[in-house]
């Protein structure tokens, strides 16, 4: 732990998504408890007002304060995103694990299964389910977790065939140990790294998979505020309102962009020569 | 000498190449050409076949001709009937109609071709979306090649206004079968060719009656269905005129442009919230006042950016009949509160919001959530794309609230129709309006629709919210387009450049 802070501390990257990552949740949580306006309050008589001491970012179409809502929508952005990730993870490292534990026919199965799913463009399948079940941000988590099962299966496979391969795990083998409890004691913790930078990126992932269903009106219905939906209000007044587009836009940006960065830092922090899944 | 007017063919020549690289934009100032810009798509163009409003924007009364013709103000005026004479008991209406005129094909107009029209609009088997305007006709005869004769099973007082419409164009048996591909009509502009999803070209019709009220040798509409690309096509020259522009937030751009105009009318498109009258809690009279109540139409129009006219039932203020009842049930939190208390909601319910996938609805729609959420009716607000709206809200009644126009003149029938989508079954309002279509006065028609109006805006049936504008941006220098909408259609006779 102590060499981890120390590699950290020289690790630039890794603090500008640090920073950015506390930055977003931080914003999130405090938008729990107080925003600087209700973040539904329309205020028809204010409405497209410029920046000023009582609105930092302006009011939108409706006269809401955009500073509230670019707060409340980092909520919508982390509920959407660690919910489907999570549901992915769970999914994909059980699939990944009982391919890798039991190989044969099961895995051979299961990574075609996976390839299946990846011929397809995520953001279409999304789109697909959203409309199909109907649009609501439930659906667009359900979306997203289905398209984060096989990026999470396939890491999660790959390396626990490589700790099967080991000399420990064949001990444990011999002694008579089962799959299951080789998974894991053995297997998980020694991979546990590699999905925990995976788990980041795939998060920069779905939360711009959010952002573009509810920009197409596929995610969060109004008026729960989505960085992607206030893009897509915002693209009529672009004439007579063009910050309106940047402040959601910038936000989504940086919180990708965080996200990424962080990621990419973990992994050089973690184990330098992990190979790392982009999908989306 | 020799090598000057060598020069000065070389120069002329240049100019030719440079304008032919200059195309379409170049084009559009041609001062015999106009473009026309169209947010919809029309599905196919023969309005018998399908009822969507951009058939009849295209087709009439351009391409196709009714017996009646509606004019800029909504009046009637001859089309294809020179003059025609009704009965004294309203139920025989005599055509006499013009001489001389031919279809695009040359096929000659004769009364066996528009009782051949008029057969297809009421037939048993008529499959016309607006059928069920034309169910009063008996029976069409001919007279004579110039004269026929409707025969009504009871009094229709909407029946000359019904064959003014686009839906009641008169086709020719030999084209008919094909007018959705190839559409052919009697009227001053011919079909020339169709790019879907792109653009309509017509041209000039050779044979038309009044050859000096066209001024226009081609007409193209051009389909450019998001706001901003509107915007975009009439700055770059591309579109020369959006009759029906959809964008409100994006006018005061067009505005401060000198090369346009920008003109702000009326159109018959009432802005509802339509609601479920056949569930619970919306059954009760009490829940849908006190929704009423809760409503501040003063909001909804500054969301439209101020277009709209508030309205408190369901009837165009452009009309003479028109009754402003916006102080039916005047904005008023407390009352509406007191009436939901009543109803037995002292602390509000749950409702669905479904909304289709048009501007207006989508803007409305937030502000009407947080105007219920305030006397505590908490809304979920859905956005759905109009197959799913048509299916879900419209065709199963699988809904609580929605936003939508209902753009039709004369559309209160539907408030005493079966089985619509509102649900509403007023035995009063049936009997009202049996009386208004019945009427063969027209001064005592007027009254009873202005009763009509009265009896829905009391029971609350939807909450009315605002009337349409119909936003106009051309240029400057074109003239003669219609300010308002009394209809859906774009006419085009008289419309020339400056």
């Amino acid at each position: 732990m102590k060499g981890f802070l120390a590699r950290a501390a020289r690790h630039v990257g890794f603090q500008i998504g640090a920073v950015l990552l506390l930055l977003f949740v931080g914003t999130a949580l405090v938008s729990v408890f107080w925003t600087p306006h209700p973040v539904d309050a329309l205020q028809m008589r204010l409405k497209l007002q410029p920046a000023s001491g009582a609105y930092p970012l302006g009011t939108d179409h409706l006269g809401r304060d955009v500073l509230s809502r670019i707060m409340v929508g980092a909520q919508t952005s982390i509920t959407v995103g660690l919910i489907a990730v999570a549901i992915g993870m769970i999914g994909g490292v059980a699939l990944g694990a009982w391919a890798a534990a039991r190989g044969g026919w099961v895995d051979e199965a299961l990574s075609r299964l996976s390839d299946l799913v990846f011929a397809f463009p995520a953001v279409l399948i999304a789109i697909l389910i959203t409309s199909v079940l109907g649009a609501s941000a439930q659906n667009a988590i359900l979306a997203i977790a289905i398209f984060n099962v096989p990026v999470f299966a396939r890491v999660t496979r790959g390396a626990a065939l490589s700790m099967w391969g080991r000399d420990f795990v064949r001990a444990a083998t011999a002694m008579g140990q089962g799959p299951l409890g080789i998974t894991v004691r053995h297997v998980m913790p020694n991979i546990a790294s590699v999905l925990i930078v995976q788990a980041t990126i795939q998060f920069a992932v779905a939360i711009l998979a959010e952002a573009g269903l509810s920009y197409l009106g596929l995610g969060a219905q109004p008026p729960v505020p989505s960085w992607g939906r206030m893009l897509r209000d915002a693209q009529t007044y672009v004439f007579q309102a063009p910050e309106l587009a940047i402040w959601p836009g910038l936000a989504i940006a940086l919180a990708v962009l965080g996200l990424n960065m962080l990621g990419d830092g973990l992994r050089d922090l973690l184990d330098p020569r992990l190979r790392l899944l982009r999908v989306g | 000498m020799n090598s000057v007017s060598r020069r000065r063919i070389l120069g002329a020549s240049a100019t030719l190449a440079s304008l032919s690289v200059l195309g379409e934009s170049a084009w559009a100032q041609a001062k015999d050409r106009l473009v026309i810009g169209m947010s919809l798509e029309p599905p196919v163009l023969d309005p018998t076949k399908n009822a969507a409003a951009a058939i009849r924007e295209v087709t009439t009364p351009g391409i196709y001709e009714s017996l009646g013709r509606i004019d800029r103000t909504g009046a009637i005026g001859p089309g294809l009937a020179e003059s025609w004479s009704i009965s004294e008991d309203g139920k025989e209406y005599v055509f006499k109609l013009r001489q001389g005129v031919k279809f695009h094909d040359g096929e000659p107009l004769d009364a066996s071709v528009v009782k051949f029209s008029l057969d297809r609009l009421f037939a048993p088997d008529s499959t016309v979306p607006a059928k069920s305007l034309y169910t009063d006709i008996e029976k069409v005869e001919v007279v004579d090649p110039s004269t026929v004769k409707v025969t009504l099973k009871s009094p229709n007082s909407f029946l000359l206004y019904s064959l003014s419409l686009g839906d009641s164009g008169i086709m020719h048996p030999k084209s008919a079968p094909t007018n959705d591909k190839h559409p052919i009509g009697t009227g001053p502009f011919m079909f020339k060719e169709r790019k879907e999803g792109d653009s309509i070209t017509l041209v000039r019709s050779p044979t038309w009656r009044d050859p000096a009220s066209i001024k226009l040798d081609t007409v193209i509409f051009k389909i450019v269905k998001d706001p901003s690309a509107q915007v975009s096509a009439l700055l770059a020259g591309d579109v020369d005129a959006f009759p029906g522009f959809q964008a409100p937030e994006l006018v005061e751009r067009l505005r401060k442009d000198p090369r346009f105009v920008v003109v702000v009318g009326t159109t018959e498109g009432e802005v509802i919230l339509a609601t479920n009258n056949g569930k619970k809690p919306f059954d009760n009279p009490k829940v849908r006042q006190a929704i009423a109540h809760a409503i501040n139409r003063d909001e909804l129009i500054s969301a439209e950016s101020g277009f709209g006219t508030p309205i408190g039932s369901h009837f165009a203020p452009h009309n003479k009949v028109y009754l402003d009842l916006t102080r039916t049930y005047p904005f008023d939190i407390a009352k509406a509160k007191a009436l939901l208390a009543e109803a037995g909601y002292p602390n509000g319910f749950d409702a669905s919001l479904k909304l289709p996938p048009v501007g207006y609805a989508q803007r409305a729609g937030e502000v009407i959530a947080s105007q219920l959420g305030k006397i505590g009716i908490k809304v979920a607000i859905s956005q759905l794309q109009w197959p799913q709206w048509l299916s879900e809200v419209f065709k199963e009644r699988n809904y609580d609230l929605t936003i939508v126009a209902h753009t039709e003149a004369n559309d209160l029938d539907r408030y005493a129709r079966d089985g619509y989508y509102w649900a509403y079954n007023s035995p009063e309002f049936r009997a009202k309006w049996r009386e208004v279509v019945a009427a063969t006065d027209f001064a005592k028609r007027d009254e009873l629709l202005k009763e009509a109006q009265r009896i829905i805006a009391r029971d609350a049936v939807n909450g009315y919210l605002w009337q349409l504008a119909k936003i106009g941006v051309w240029k400057k220098d074109l003239v003669g387009l219609w300010e308002n909408s009394p209809t859906p259609q774009v006419d085009l006779t008289g419309v020339h450049w400056k």
